[in-house]
């Protein structure tokens, strides 16, 4: 049986498979399994079922998520699905690998997705960098649409989906579900106020369901190959494959699909090939730059998202971004937080005012200016830029790293004072 | 009303191109309004022109009959969308996270150096402006930077060398 259901077909030393290549390898079979009789609420019980959560980086369960979309005949008759490949978190690097390495893989995901919430139209919202993705994807609808997958009256069913290519315009505040509607819309990306959920009165005012690019992915498989399949692909908890990342300082970073629910230290030693030569591991971002530091004492935890979320941090997009001894940690925060300010989109006092503050003491603390008050205002907007005191999720991001940071490296922040100067600088 | 608009400040809208008008309306049977396109045209009006000029944001405006301070909004929102006139190439350089622990600031002194810009500047001879830009996605093989469509991976200074040579040597 298929083991590595979202990897497959990828291989990067050629092209994307075509769509007979694609077809070739049980692509799109779940279109004619629905054709022979699968309704929307069959194929909603079997997401549920299947225990799939969003891989996006908040770990909801999809099939509770796409529940909440009114159907039925007196539901509203436009509804949109919207995935959402801004991939911008730092230290992220998988659905890059998906959309460049098996194009199809995401459409086909896609059509299961639309038909079950019954959504004529679906909007790929693309990062702008992404150039080679849009290539590959915008290929893969000419094929998908000559081939009568996308259009009119697909195979039969009396179901019509239009796929539409959107190139975003920079800024990550576009990857907040609501911030990302606005941008589609042609206005400035500011996250708006919930309720209402897009679910409900999404873009346009239309129910929406916003999917992340590798939750997608995970779809056709479901319904390809089952659900008693997928439960069996896990090593632990959570249920399915999942794409695990390692950058830094490590000896052969990298990503790989694999089994959640694997030791954290199989993927960091057996896949990433362990630090490099004279570096020890001082700690780790288990998923992006919004996730908190995990330290050595925590590999042998598993990949599962409650696992991780036990010692105070988060699977998220299950990307790692190591910490090695030789690089600074009040440096790497401090990067963190350039980042965060720079993206805030502006619309909030604490996080338009909060993050730059933060900012400003980071490189403070660079040039052997901070001091003992300037850490107590750090350990300050870990709690006022915390969550439910802002209007979106970024600056509560932005604490994750910087609160964890403060509290595992306290001996590296109190030496940037009393040496006045960054030590790990030669 | 767009017209009082446009006659209140001291520039005119340019004339769009046929071309830009034809991939305009191309966008506009893809979303349900008008103000949906402003992005995309603004866009498409930067792949023409290599950036948006004040006489083309208002010439976008009137076009889709925005108003023009909703469409400068969004302009000035995005980083991808370049208000000001910018060289041939532009490097959009990765600071992130990865890139920064992988000594991408080492990287960027280089360029700095080698073509006499910082952010936001041109070189002289117009061929490169260098931005940063957030997280390039790529983070196994940092340090990254794209310069223009294309991106490229494991930089070095020799590498870097290499690049800017290629583009500076490209005839189009």
């Amino acid at each position: 049986m298929v083991t590595n259901p979202l990897t497959k077909n990828i291989d990067m030393s050629r092209p994307p498979l075509d769509i007979a290549g694609y077809e070739a390898n049980a692509g799109y079979q779940s279109l004619h399994a629905i054709a022979k009789g699968l309704s929307p609420e069959d194929v909603l019980q079997l997401v549920k079922d299947s225990g799939l959560k969003g891989r996006g980086g908040a770990g909801f369960p999809t099939g509770l998520k796409w529940s909440f979309v009114p159907s039925g005949d007196n539901s509203p008759k436009q509804k949109y699905l919207v995935v959402n490949a801004d991939e911008m978190e730092p230290g992220t690097f998988k659905d890059r690998l998906l959309m460049e390495g098996d194009p199809h893989l995401l459409l086909e995901g896609m059509i299961i997705a639309a038909y079950t919430i019954q959504a004529s139209k679906a909007y790929i919202f693309l990062r702008g960098e992404y150039t080679v993705s849009e290539q590959a994807l915008r290929q893969a609808i000419k094929e998908a649409n000559e081939k009568g997958y996308l259009g009119k009256n697909i195979l039969g069913t009396g179901f019509d989906l239009d796929i539409i290519m959107h190139t975003s315009a920079g800024r990550y505040i576009c990857g907040e579900e609501t911030a990302l509607l606005n941008a589609l819309e042609g206005k400035r990306a500011n996250p708006r106020a919930k309720p209402p959920f897009p679910q409900v009165s999404g873009l346009w005012g239309k129910p929406t369901i916003v999917n992340n690019v590798e939750t997608i992915c995970n779809l056709p498989g479901i319904l390809t190959y089952g659900v008693d399949w997928y439960h069996g692909l896990t090593k632990g908890i959570d249920h399915g494959t999942k794409l695990f990342g390692v950058s830094g300082k490590v000896k052969t970073p990298g990503c790989w699909e694999l089994p959640l629910g694997l030791p954290i230290r199989e993927l960091l030693e057996n896949y990433a090939g362990g630090m490099q030569d004279g570096l020890e591991l001082r700690g780790f971002l288990p998923g992006g730059g919004s996730t908190d530091f995990m330290l050595p004492e925590h590999l042998d935890i598993t990949l599962d998202y409650d696992e991780i979320a036990k010692v105070g941090s988060r699977l998220a997009t299950g990307t790692m971004i190591v910490l090695d001894d030789k690089t600074c940690p009040v440096g790497m925060v401090g990067n963190l937080m350039k980042f965060f300010a720079h993206e805030s989109c502006g619309f909030c006092t604490p996080c338009r005012d909060g993050l730059p503050w933060v900012d400003q003491i980071f490189r403070d603390f660079e040039s052997g200016q901070g001091s003992e008050k300037d850490l107590q205002i750090l350990h300050d907007h870990v709690t006022y830029l915390g969550p439910g005191r802002t209007f979106c999720a970024l600056a509560p991001g932005a604490t994750a790293p910087l609160g964890s940071g403060l509290k595992h490296f306290k001996e590296d922040f109190e030496k940037h004072i009393t040496e006045k100067r960054c030590s790990y600088k030669h | 009303m767009t017209q009082q608009v446009i006659a209140s400040t001291s520039k005119k809208a340019r004339k769009l191109s046929a071309e830009e008008i034809a991939e305009i309306e191309h966008e506009m049977t893809l979303y349900p309004d008008k103000k949906a396109v402003g992005l995309e045209a603004l866009k498409i009006v930067q792949k023409h022109q290599g950036w948006v000029s004040d006489e083309s944001l208002l010439a976008i405006a009137k076009y889709l009959d925005i108003p023009v301070a909703d469409l400068e909004g969004v302009a000035t929102f995005f980083n991808l969308v370049y208000r000001e006139k910018v060289g041939k190439n532009v490097i959009l350089f990765c600071d992130s996270v990865s890139c920064w622990i992988m000594g991408c600031e080492g990287m960027k002194d280089h360029i700095k150096e080698r073509l006499a810009i910082d952010y936001g500047e041109t070189s002289v001879d117009g061929e490169f402006t260098l931005l940063p830009v957030p997280c390039l996605g790529d983070c196994d093989r940092a340090p990254v930077m794209m310069v223009g469509p294309d991106l490229h991976r494991n930089l070095t200074p020799e590498k870097i060398d290499s690049i800017i040579n290629d583009y500076k040597n490209r005839q189009d």
